[in-house]
């Protein structure tokens, strides 16, 4: 037998669950249950309107079913809670009136909220199954300028801005999943960083689901003005249920001229036991908009849970001279399966787009990269370099690689390169031989592999990484 | 739009039946019944829709709208093309051993097969049906390599099998002579379809050269829908050629299907030049230990020509080894699909897949869609792909300025060379020097225009 054999047996160690009292609303979706999420959260009458189109566009879209490489049971809408929120104090004055169960919890996951423990240089913004319970460091960001709450809060205060943004990267009738996380979503993130600000701190949101029943649907949005600047972390975790869950997810970011947005995930959502039951289907829809000139949005990803990952965070790159880059590291075990790329469609001029991907499958998984670089005719001296490498563990598993590349004029350059390959048994040896356990041999190996996405990350989230891919794969070696 | 294809359909129906008439009486019966199976299929399947993933980037409601089928059995030489200018086509390494098929039907007076070895088979496919010393390697072979089932096209081709190549080469027969077979559309009706068929089967060790060309007399509009099909069995070794150089109104839909053998060698390498819209469907399947194959190609298209390569390299067994090259020159409004799939089943460990696609575009207005697939499932392998998009490299142009070429010259020259990479492999002198002189012209006609 092959010495590099999975044999993972690491516990999911974010599985546990919270005991709390949730308002929960009952099961299934009609134009009800959405009045009744609005009403919940006090929302204005454009918000519900904007809700209510969504789910009617919903109703008639089909479900993307035969394109991604990934396969599932029918996902019944009508089973899934689509409203759940931990029971607390209508009004959280400050984090001293947030439930201490739920601090404890968030605490434990590693994201202290206290405002004496707090992160130093982070601020984290927790939402725990449907809402958003606490948010770090606003006063601090607002002396600055820069706005971050919760997307229920910026409704509320901040209506003119949503209004203009919300919707307008990621519009309603995308896609499927966009557009029921339209019609349902419950909470989310806000940013706003206005002209010329760097944002003094990272920001962050850390995304709890608790409740065995409900899905969690957020929308996350991210506007830099003229010149501004913000790097934003998103981190996941979710108990173990041997019921899957769904997660349906919008993100928008938009970039106006010479602004930079770096977004960085870790995904961690449980994703489910070693013979694929539960887990968390992760379908989300990431979008993000170079919609000035000079701008820059970039993504990074870690994607190590999930039961299924649907995920092709994309770039429109429409300033002249804007930059998409896409840094993506995507770990499947066990019978996970992952269909994860991204976008690039390059309509300004010079623009220019990187995207790096390495894909680790292991156990019996499934890991596929699918991206599309499409360069339209205006988009003259347009510039896209793609590798994607793959890396398999086992023999049990597979690794897909399915780039489309759509050119529509003769100034730009679009390369693309990937390329197969596995543990040798060489290097293992070579490594043992300095006395570099096993263990720790397919590690170095392995974070070798994903040095050039983990480089994007930022510090803490780096070392979060690396020790993440780690422990996927402990015990991987026989 | 569904309903509306449907219906048209139903129109090659009667074309259909005149046929399943016409050869009742003496016709083999399983083959009345792989039609009748497969004309049903391509009722069911219809012509595809861009919908479609696998025709996502090709339209061909202009193949589904036009009245082709009034022409499916489209006399030869109504306008009169003389025997000679057909023959004209031909090569002189192939001068006695050749097929020469027009509008579909072969034309034995044109055709001529005394130079190759005794042994070797080389007729019409409906021939050697009738044959008994044939029909049984034919019944066992025909459309069993070429699935009709996922194709609409291929269904199609399948309902109309009459006329067509079968080549057989004994075991161990090495045949040094080129074989040719040559599909000559002469204009002649309008709207003129046919279904070239082509089976070739080399047996054990043996070893031979195949030429499948493509061409036409007048620039008229017409359908060419062909199907090959190749078995290769243990240790047998083909190089393959084809060569389409269809009119430039001409629409060409073609199916390659290879099945290769234990230690089989297979060497392809496909040329497009012509048709308003071609599409070739080029599947390889190595479900034998020890294979090596290539699957080369070159498009060189301009003005309105739309050419769409969907190629399949499947990798069932351990040990094998694949090569893909294919370049693209892209000029006026035309438009190129390259789909390169590779497959690495979960047996198919130590497998060596190489596969790239680059592509040159001339004019602004040119447009590539290409999508190089892998799908892996065995750990010990070795695959890469890699495409490209791009222009001819200033650095490449400065240097020739420096050494006093105009650079439009320069251009050519290095236009030229992209594509010799792939027409540098045929060994075939004639059809080589043909291709550099087509590739010349092209470019030289550029530099004047």
């Amino acid at each position: 037998m092959s010495t590099v054999e999975i044999l993972s047996k690491q516990e999911y160690k974010y599985g546990f669950v919270t005991d709390i009292e949730s308002d929960v609303i009952p099961r299934g979706l009609t134009e009800d249950t959405i009045r009744l999420i609005a009403a919940k959260k006090n929302e204005p009458d454009w918000m519900l309107e904007f809700r209510l189109k969504a789910y009617r566009h919903w109703l008639t879209m089909t479900e993307p079913t035969h394109w991604p490489n990934i396969s599932y049971p029918k996902i019944d809408y009508q089973d899934v809670i689509y409203y759940s929120a931990p029971k607390q104090k209508a009004v959280k004055a400050s984090l001293d009136e947030v439930d201490p169960e739920l601090l404890k919890t968030f605490e434990k996951l590693g994201i202290p909220l206290t405002e004496q423990k707090q992160l130093a240089g982070v601020a984290v913004d927790a939402i725990f199954d449907s809402v958003s319970v606490a948010t770090t460091y606003k006063e601090k960001l607002k002396k600055h300028g820069v706005i971050f709450c919760s997307f229920t809060e910026a409704i509320k205060d901040y209506p003119d801005l949503i209004k203009k943004y919300l919707g307008s990267v990621v519009p309603t009738n995308d896609n499927f999943f966009a557009a029921l996380n339209s019609a349902v979503f419950s909470d989310g993130s806000f940013c706003f960083i206005p002209k010329g600000v760097r944002c003094p701190m990272e920001l962050s949101t850390y995304f709890r689901i608790n409740n065995s029943e409900s899905g969690q649907f957020e929308r996350t949005l991210i506007v830099a003005e003229e010149g501004a600047y913000v790097s934003y972390l998103e981190g996941c975790t979710a108990p173990k249920f041997d019921k899957n869950q769904l997660h349906a997810a919008v993100v928008e970011l938009v970039a106006l001229d010479d602004a930079q947005i770096k977004y960085s995930t870790v995904q961690n959502w449980y994703a489910g036991d070693e013979n694929g039951v539960g887990g968390i289907y992760n379908f989300v829809t990431k979008r993000g908009k170079c919609a000035g000139k000079n701008s820059k949005i970039s993504w990074t990803q870690v994607e190590t849970g999930s039961a299924i990952t649907w995920k092709y965070p994309s770039c429109i790159l429409q300033g002249d001279n804007s930059i998409g880059e896409f840094y993506s590291v995507a770990l499947t075990n066990h019978a996970q399966q992952a269909d994860t790329g991204t976008k690039m469609i390059h309509l300004g001029k010079n623009t220019r787009s990187t995207i790096i991907s390495k894909g680790i499958a292991a156990g019996k998984s499934n890991n596929s990269y699918r991206g599309l670089v499409k360069v339209m005719p205006k988009a003259e001296n347009a510039r896209n370099y793609t590798q994607c490498d793959s890396m398999l563990i086992g023999s049990n598993c597979g690794a897909n690689t399915f780039p489309y590349i759509e050119v529509m004029n003769n100034s730009s350059n679009v390369e693309h390169e990937a390329s197969t390959s596995k543990i040798s048994e060489e290097q293992l040896f070579y490594l043992q031989q300095r006395g570099i356990s096993q263990e720790d041999a397919v590690s170095l190996i392995i974070n070798g592999f994903c040095k050039d996405v983990f480089l994007q990350l930022p510090m803490e989230f780096a070392v979060e990484a690396t020790r993440l891919l780690g422990m996927k794969l402990e015990g991987s070696v026989g | 739009m569904v309903t509306e294809i449907t219906t048209r359909n139903n129109s090659y129906r009667e074309a259909y039946q005149v046929l399943q008439e016409r050869t009742a009486p003496s016709g083999a019966s399983w083959l009345q019944r792989l039609r009748a199976n497969a004309f049903e299929r391509f009722e069911e399947l219809g012509f595809p829709s861009v919908r479609d993933e696998e025709w996502k980037y090709t339209n061909v409601a202009a193949i589904a709208k036009a009245d082709f089928q009034k022409g499916v059995y489209a006399e030869s030489s109504s306008r009169g093309s003389g025997a000679k200018e057909l023959a004209s086509f031909g090569s002189p390494e192939t001068e006695a051993s050749q097929l020469i098929f027009v509008n579909g039907k072969l034309r034995s007076d044109l055709s001529s097969v005394s130079g190759l070895p005794a042994e070797v088979v080389a007729l019409d496919l409906s021939q050697a049906i009738q044959d008994e010393r044939y029909s049984e390697i034919v019944r066992t072979n025909l459309a069993r390599h070429a699935d009709y089932i996922a194709n609409g096209f291929t269904a199609l081709n399948t309902a109309f099998i009459s006329d067509g190549a079968f080549v057989y080469i004994p075991k161990g027969v090495v045949v040094e002579t080129p074989i040719q077979l040559l599909f000559i559309s002469d204009g002649a009706g309008v709207n003129a379809a046919s279904f070239p068929r082509v089976l070739l089967v080399a047996a054990e060790n043996s070893s031979a050269t195949l030429i499948e060309s493509y061409v036409s007399t007048h620039d008229s509009a017409y359908f060419t829908n062909a199907v090959v099909e190749v078995a290769l069995k243990s240790g047998a070794r083909l190089e393959h050629y084809k060569v389409q150089r269809e009119s430039q109104a001409a629409f060409h839909v073609a199916t390659t299907q290879a099945d290769l053998g234990p230690n089989s060698t297979y060497d392809s390498t496909t040329i497009t030049f012509g048709a308003r819209l071609s599409r070739h469907d080029f599947s390889v399947t190595m479900d034998h230990e020890g294979v090596e194959c290539w699957v080369d190609g070159l498009y060189l298209v301009t003005d309105d020509q739309h050419t769409d390569t969907h190629s399949v390299i499947d990798h069932r067994q351990p040990h094998c080894t694949s090569h893909q090259l294919y370049k693209g020159i892209l000029d006026g409004k035309s438009r190129a699909v390259f789909n390169g799939k590779v497959f690495v089943r979960h047996d198919a460990q130590k497998t060596d897949a190489m596969q790239t696609n680059k592509n040159l575009l001339l004019s602004n207005e040119a447009r590539v869609d290409t999508k190089p697939q892998l799908e892996i499932l065995a750990d010990d392998v070795k695959c890469a792909h890699g495409a490209a998009v791009g222009q001819i490299d200033e650095d490449e142009l400065f240097y020739l300025a420096t050494r006093g070429i105009h650079p439009d010259l320069a251009r050519n020259l290095l236009t030229y060379g992209f594509a010799e990479e792939v027409i540098g492999k045929i060994k075939v002198d004639s059809i080589r020097a043909q291709l550099d002189a087509a590739v010349l012209n092209r470019l030289n006609a550029r530099l004047e225009a």
